[in-house]
């Protein structure tokens, strides 16, 4: 109830108004956010003077005239900083894609062992699960570098899978393939036959949207992927040429190198991570409830097509947020290559590079950028895939 | 009239009952179960008993030196009885190491009556213990005020990263809720403020954090200004942890029904008496899990400060296992330091799973 006599001229004070009170607090705290940035950069810009510190970003083509160990482009030591840059972060990419890849497939493994209906194989991968998501990466990291990979034989007694790959102290040494006579007539056969698979799945999918008969499309997929480039290499010749690195003197010459980093980074975080996604594929696939697994069969659906066409669809729904941000994390946690030394963005560019020109500002700036623009244009796409697969309900 | 006696009943097929009945279902099923199991019995046949050989029948477990483990084909854990202190309590003054044992004494003593479910006034003693508790730590372990001075850099080993942990984990709490606040806030400034940071820290790795706590904070202070190196880190640590905490605590805000707000507000209580009376002890309470899973990722994540040059537990084991003195034991070492975190990470995870379980009681149908 309204008081007439003190009127609106209290009730309307200044002071309790709902929406001068958050005008003033916006302005507050802008002001209060521009007053500490203005005190950081204050004392930043007397701190850089003292030092006798440049800034600016003018490093980034100044020769680096420092080695790198692994790098994907061609970089010699009088390459620049720039170029640095573009090594550290290719190699990143390098193994979180080869990370990303693995633990995806040992983790789906995983999370549906872990819901086989055979209680040892269930009880395993539990037993998996557990261990291994409760040590830090950095540790797992560590024990497949350092007890592991340091202490494998010297390149004479390497350990040896059928004389083509090896495996010693200094990397893992894989056969690389080269161009053989018959690479063009096999490459353009793939190409016809993805293409031809393509038109396969539209046409088989028209079909059945017009007359409901379906076609074995996969087994045709794979006929087609599998018999056209044979037919090429068969008429052609074999399309690669395999070197098979071998023992010359004291080391291997030939083949691919994967320098041990490589293999403990990807080793560690892969199976680091597969713990988390298998959690994930198992709480993916048993929140799709039973009864839709009871319809379909009713409906007259083989298991096979109960699996994929309803059972998979669902639970990728809730399956793939998640795994997304594990994804993210793989990447994330990929810098901590900068404790055993491979050379990746934050070992070369945010450790050497930043030692070398005492620019830390500029260093750590453009590494953490690299990073935020990755977790955000990954998040964006993921807004994007969510809203299009959410449920469309009546 | 003759009575008819029931005969007994046939006792259930001895197939289809007891070990060998669950043992049909779950292992033998059909051909393919049947395969997975001798898959399965020759993988553990592959791994258990050379690993329970090496780590306890062939181990190593009495001496002092690396001559004593000459003999033996399995792991020396001499090694980790040699280190055990140092991988404890860092270089922390022997003699003053009862002030670390006190410290967690404490803290164990002092938190009991807040898991007693029957405890009465708990929220009383719960906030009086945060508020107390603190301070008598760092009086412990630093101190000051008659007890002799151990500086920051002597902290080391299990005691470290658990300093590391715990402070991380209370000082990114109250940050963490009011930018959880700030993100839900019905004014854009505040909003975008808190969202831009939220969003920054988490896009980030932790370790360019604690790089960028390392050689950056000393550029942004004055220059008169010196900051210990544990410090340094501390910062990294609880800025980086209330983001997630901040996001944690956004998701049990949402869970919160509208009709909480509009019941609050209608009672006419104002903001911060409406989060703090109505929505937040709700908000909390629901997302217990979930703050106890960051810190398990923040307990793992306290093995990076080996980048900033600080001996937590995992540091001082690593650096045993390069001390010349006791080369070619790195696997006793890092088996050691997984399964402390392991115990650690296992029993927390654990525990959170049951206050899950309890916690969830009005909410689950």
């Amino acid at each position: 109830m309204q008081n007439p006599a003190s009127g609106p001229s209290v009730r309307g004070s200044m002071m309790t108004d709902p929406k001068v009170r958050a005008w003033a607090f916006q302005l507050i705290a802008i002001a209060a956010v521009l007053a500490a940035g203005w005190y950081l950069f204050h004392n930043t810009q007397s701190n850089l003077a003292q030092r006798g510190i440049t800034s600016g970003f003018a490093f980034l083509n100044n020769s680096a005239g420092f080695g790198i160990l692994q790098s994907l482009i061609d970089y010699t030591e009088s390459d620049t900083y720039g170029r640095v840059f573009v090594v550290g972060l290719l190699n990143t990419l390098l193994v979180s894609v080869l990370g990303i890849a693995i633990a995806t497939v040992i983790g789906f493994v995983i999370g549906v062992a872990r819901l086989s209906p055979n209680w040892l194989i269930s009880r395993l991968a539990a037993v998996y699960i557990e261990i291994f998501r409760n040590i830090p990466p950095l540790l797992q990291i560590f024990f497949w570098y350092f007890a592991v990979l340091r202490a494998m034989p010297p390149p004479r007694q390497s350990h040896e899978l059928g004389e083509t790959v090896f495996l010693n102290i200094r990397g893992l040494y894989l056969p690389s393939p080269g161009a053989g006579e018959g690479l063009w007539p096999f490459l353009i056969a793939l190409a016809v036959a993805l293409v031809a698979s393509v038109v396969l799945v539209r046409w088989a999918r028209a079909r059945q949207e017009a007359s409901g008969q379906r076609f074995p499309v996969s087994l045709g997929v794979i006929a087609l992927l599998v018999v056209l480039p044979g037919i090429a290499a068969a008429v052609a010749g074999n399309p690669f040429v395999w070197t098979v690195p071998e023992l010359t003197g004291f080391n291997f010459r030939g083949g691919w190198v994967v320098i041990p980093e490589l293999v403990a980074l990807t080793l560690a975080l892969s199976i680091y991570t597969a713990a988390f996604i298998a959690e994930i594929v198992r709480s993916g696939i048993q929140s799709v409830s039973h009864g839709q697994t009871e319809a379909a069969r009713s409906l007259g659906l083989r298991p096979g097509h109960t699996l994929r066409l309803v059972i998979i669809p669902q639970a990728m729904r809730v399956i793939i947020p998640p795994l997304t941000s594990q994804y993210l994390n793989l990447v994330k946690n990929s810098s901590l290559a900068a404790a055993i030394g491979y050379p990746d963005l934050v070992s070369v560019f945010a450790g050497t590079v930043l030692n070398q020109t005492g620019q830390a500002i500029e260093t750590i700036a453009i590494t953490m950028s690299v990073y935020l623009a990755i977790s955000l244009s990954i998040s964006l796409l993921m807004n994007w895939y969510n809203k299009r697969i959410a449920l469309v309900e009546r | 009239m003759s009575t008819h006696a029931f005969k007994p009943d046939l006792p259930p097929p001895t197939l289809s009952v007891g070990a060998l009945g669950w043992m049909r279902a779950n292992l033998f099923s059909n051909w393919f179960n049947t395969a997975l199991t001798f898959a399965a019995l020759y993988l553990i046949w592959l791994i258990v008993p050379p690993v329970l050989s090496w780590a306890l029948f062939d181990a190593t477990w009495t001496g002092s030196t690396r001559d004593d483990c000459a003999a033996g084909s399995g792991a020396c854990w001499v090694f980790i009885q040699s280190r055990f202190a140092q991988f404890m309590y860092g270089f922390y003054p022997p003699e003053l190491r009862w002030r670390v044992d006190l410290t967690v004494v404490l803290a164990i003593v002092g938190a009991v009556p807040l898991f007693v479910r029957a405890m009465p006034k708990k929220l009383v003693y719960g906030a009086a213990y945060l508020l107390v508790y603190p301070w008598l730590a760092f009086w412990l372990l630093y101190g000051g005020l008659g007890l002799e001075i151990v500086e920051t850099s002597q902290w080391g080993g299990l005691m470290l990263t658990l300093v590391i942990a715990v402070v991380g984990i209370a000082g990114a709490m109250p940050l963490g809720i009011l930018l959880a606040l700030g993100r839900r806030s019905e004014m854009p400034a505040i909003r975008v403020i808190c969202v831009t940071f939220i969003e920054f820290w988490r896009g980030v790795p932790l370790i360019t954090v604690l790089f960028m706590s390392s050689v950056m904070l000393p550029l942004f202070l004055p220059e008169q200004v010196t900051i210990d190196k544990l410090l340094r880190a501390l910062i990294a640590v609880i800025l980086f942890e209330a983001a997630y905490i901040a996001e944690v605590v956004r998701g049990g805000l949402q869970a919160i029904p509208k009709g909480q707000y509009e019941a609050a507000r209608a009672l006419g209580l104002g903001y911060w008496r409406m989060m703090g009376l109505v929505i937040l002890p709700q908000a909390l309470k629901m997302v217990i899990p979930g703050i106890v899973n960051t810190f398990i990722a923040l307990f793992k994540d306290t093995s990076l400060v080996i980048i900033i040059g600080l001996f937590d537990l995992f540091n001082s084991i690593h650096q045993a296992t390069v001390d010349p003195a006791w080369l070619g034991f790195a696997i006793e070492g890092y088996v050691f330091a997984a399964l402390v975190y392991w115990i650690f990470c296992f029993g927390m995870s654990r525990y959170s799973m049951r206050l899950e379980r309890r916690l969830h009681t009005g909410h689950k149908r």
